[in-house]
């Protein structure tokens, strides 16, 4: 039985050393895919700019339907509402679109929220200017607020072949508990819920109990 | 075991009793106890998987009441027979045994790290199997896909004892993986540069490569997925600005060389064999090698053919399309070598030779579907139906399975000293063959006709070929409770075995050394001098 000579341990670092280096790649892959999501507008992912930019529309640039969906997470008190379905937009110019929410709890909430566009091939093509959903939201109780966003669709979305009959762009938003009220949120979960959770998951139904507490 | 037949006969003081195993150093030893862990877990693996054909044999839900129970055995079987049969039975066991010996080196180059490889693999399968007993078990498949896997969705400690328990696992094949690559790249004998390592060599040494690439990753997904459940971090989840699929991606990153470390390993014994079997080297040796590289470099940019259905963009689709379908070509010119050495050989039909001409048959089969599935259209249609689990059956459980076997019919002799009934073991070939084609097969015609894999139960229509697959599924099991009566046998019947009971086809330094090859071997450097590539 061999001793483990000097070139077996400097084989033995340098391998120790690129199992260090992947980990480390796995980790930073979370920030890289975040870029890589907004560089590319993968999986609907929009841009986010100063102003407009980019190449003039033209004169007779197309009108595109943008349409606005909205959703809450179950764990959040909200209404939140577009003030409008759709607005047609020219390609290239600023616009504006309004929400409405409001805090139906019994307790001041911070929320934030998601977002992106579909078809997700646009998302490249999507920029917002300003948004609410850059920052946190807080409502009191019973508060309700407007919720401005101002976006434009570049024009290279009609040079580009892949999103060339794209006439349609829809814009979702989700509203999430900020992760300071999620915290208490989880904490106040009572056991009943998951257990009913967990119910129907084993058998494909409620149980007879859980039904009858609904 | 006796070795006073042995030329080293005075050195064979292998230590008595419990010790010796659970503080081996031996690279013999630990192989056999890494094939043990393997039998061990492909009886549990294997039970899962006859309770899931038990229970789809006919529509309806028949045995299994607990719907959770079902995906607790579909994740179960797939983790164990994946960490705990394949990887354990052709890295750990025939890796460990052979490499040295075909290399001509005395021992692994960090016997000590090889025996906590293997302690920490056992470790594992303990934390394995108690995460199906403890709480509800994991029943979010073996991908472990978020949200499903989180805390919201699969709450209790079972995940996360699962969680653990590949951490252990992928630990145990790092230090593994490491101690092979530095064996192989230090310690080969005199004479025996990288283009003469038999071709089993070439195939550990890549494999050792990709584990040290693949594994990592997992980890580091594993760990985030941890936190996530435990600790309040949002990797995964939108709410804190997650995504899961960032989940799906880094898991495939790994999952799919993970599929080639499987395989790979597979190829090499492959090639050892039928070589030995036809009395020629392999054809194309250098080609053998350099083929099973590119495997392992393409298969790291592919991994996105597992989520054709997450809305990739076009382009994206195009390229992983065509890489997938890239990699059938250096694994074409294998099969293309393989059916050369063959040809104009002298061809003897012993046991092993039977089980690589049918692994080569079903890996075919395998392959051919996995094309069909590369493609992004075709796969929107076949995701996650059974044409996917007849595919992944073709060339794991048909493909890498029937390896083993042809590994532990090949050297049965080299590592025992004793001589298994040529007529057993040519009637559990055939009975294998047959079974696992019966149930295999008409899964194939369930996926085209749009039966959904992962649900225990399913419409009438489906009710006749599922009754098939259930039947195969009954002739595997007799086959392989068969196989444990070969070994009973060949173990009771002490005939033993000489050093090289194959002939002038068997060439690799293995057969230089007696049968049961002694507890240290190699202890004087042999020196191949100039001669051809081992194979």
């Amino acid at each position: 039985m061999s001793k483990p000579n000097g070139k077996n341990r400097n084989t033995a670092i340098i391998l120790f050393a690129f199992v260090g280096g992947m980990v480390g790649l796995a980790f930073a892959s979370v920030p890289l895919y975040r870029v890589f999501c907004q560089v590319t507008g993968y999986g609907g992912a929009t841009g986010k700019v100063a102003a407009v930019s980019g190449p003039a529309a033209p004169a007779n640039a197309p009108m595109i339907t943008v349409q606005f969906d909205t959703n809450v997470d179950s764990a959040l008190p909200w209404n939140f509402k577009p003030d409008q379905r759709e607005i047609k937009v020219r390609v290239g110019e600023e616009s504006l679109a309004t929400f409405s929410a409001v805090n139906k709890g019994n307790r001041t909430i911070i929320g934030n929220a998601t977002f992106n566009v579909t078809p997700y091939k646009a998302g490249q093509y999507f920029n917002k200017i300003e948004c609410f959903c850059f920052t946190e939201q807080t409502l009191t109780p019973n508060q309700t607020a407007s919720m401005p966003v101002t976006f434009f669709v570049d024009p290279e979305i009609l040079t580009d072949p892949n999103t060339v009959d794209v006439k349609t762009i829809t814009l979702s938003y989700t509203f999430y508990p900020a992760a300071a009220d999620k915290k208490q949120q989880t904490s106040s979960d009572n056991a009943a819920t998951k257990n009913a959770k967990l119910e129907i998951r084993k058998t494909g139904k409620p149980s007879p109990e859980t039904k009858s507490k609904s | 075991m006796a070795h006073a037949d042995t030329a080293h006969g005075d050195h064979n003081h292998a230590p008595k009793g419990i010790g010796r195993w659970l503080f081996s150093t031996n690279h013999k030893d630990i192989g056999t106890m890494y094939l043990m862990i393997s039998v061990i877990s492909a009886i549990i693996g294997g039970s899962m998987s006859w309770l899931i054909r038990l229970e789809l044999a006919e529509p309806g839900i028949q045995f299994i009441q607990d719907l959770h129970f079902y995906n607790v055995l579909v994740t179960a079987h797939a983790l164990l027979m994946v960490f705990f049969v394949v990887m354990p039975a052709l890295i750990g066991g025939f890796g460990n045994w052979m490499v040295p010996l075909m290399i001509g080196a005395p021992d692994m180059a960090f016997p000590r790290m090889n025996n906590i490889s293997f302690w920490l693999l056992a470790a594992a399968l303990v934390l394995m199997v108690m995460s199906t007993v403890i709480g509800e078990g994991v029943g979010t498949g073996w991908t472990l896909y978020p949200p499903l896997s989180t805390a919201d969705y699969s709450p209790g400690p079972s995940v996360d004892f699962g969680i653990l328990a590949l951490h252990l696992a992928g630990a145990s094949s790092i230090l593994g993986a490491i101690n092979l690559i530095t064996t192989i790249l230090n310690m080969r004998c005199t004479g025996m540069t990288l283009h003469k390592m038999p071709l089993f060599v070439w195939a550990m040494l890549i494999t050792a490569f990709l584990l040290l690439l693949a594994i990592p990753v997992l980890a580091g997904a594993l760990t985030m997925l941890l936190t996530d459940r435990n600790f309040g971090t949002t990797f995964f989840d939108p709410a804190g600005g997650g995504d899961p699929v960032l989940w799906q991606h880094l898991f495939w990153f790994f999952g799919h060389p993970e599929v080639y470390i499987m395989i790979l390993p597979a190829f090499g014994i492959i090639s050892q064999v039928v070589s030995t079997f036809s009395r020629k080297p392999v054809f194309g040796y250098l080609g053998m090698a350099y083929a099973m590289i590119s495997i392992g470099v393409i298969g790291f940019g592919v991994w996105a053919h597992h989520m054709f259905s997450t809305g990739l963009g076009v382009d994206a689709k195009a390229y992983f399309v065509v890489a997938t379908m890239v990699i059938a070509v250096p694994t074409g010119l294998k099969i293309f070598s393989w059916i050369a050495t063959m040809w104009g050989g002298s061809i003897r039909f012993d046991t092993p030779m039977l089980w690589a001409m049918g692994f080569i048959a079903l890996f075919v089969v395998g392959g051919v579907t996995g094309v069909v599935l590369a493609n992004a259209g075709v796969d929107t249609a076949f995701h996650d139906t059974y044409y996917v689990v007849a595919h992944f059956h073709y060339v794991l459980s048909l493909g890498a399975v029937f390896a083993i076997f042809v590994g532990i019919y090949y050297w049965f002799g080299k590592m025992t000293g004793y001589k298994y009934s040529e007529k057993q073991g040519k009637t559990h070939f055939w009975l294998t063959f047959v079974g696992v084609n019966i149930l295999f097969f008409p899964q194939h015609f369930l996926g085209l006709a749009g039966m959904p894999r992962r649900i225990p139960d399913y419409p009438d229509a489906f009710a006749d070929w599922n009754m098939v697959s259930s039947i195969g599924a009954g002739i595997t099991m007799i086959s392989t409770f068969y196989f444990f009566y070969v070994m009973y046998c060949a173990f009771k019947a002490k005939v033993p075995c000489e050093a090289n009971p194959w002939g002038d086809g068997a060439d690799t330094l293995e057969w230089a050394v007696a049968s049961p090859a002694p507890f240290h071997t190699h202890e004087v450097v042999p020196d191949i001098g100039t001669a051809l590539p081992a194979e």
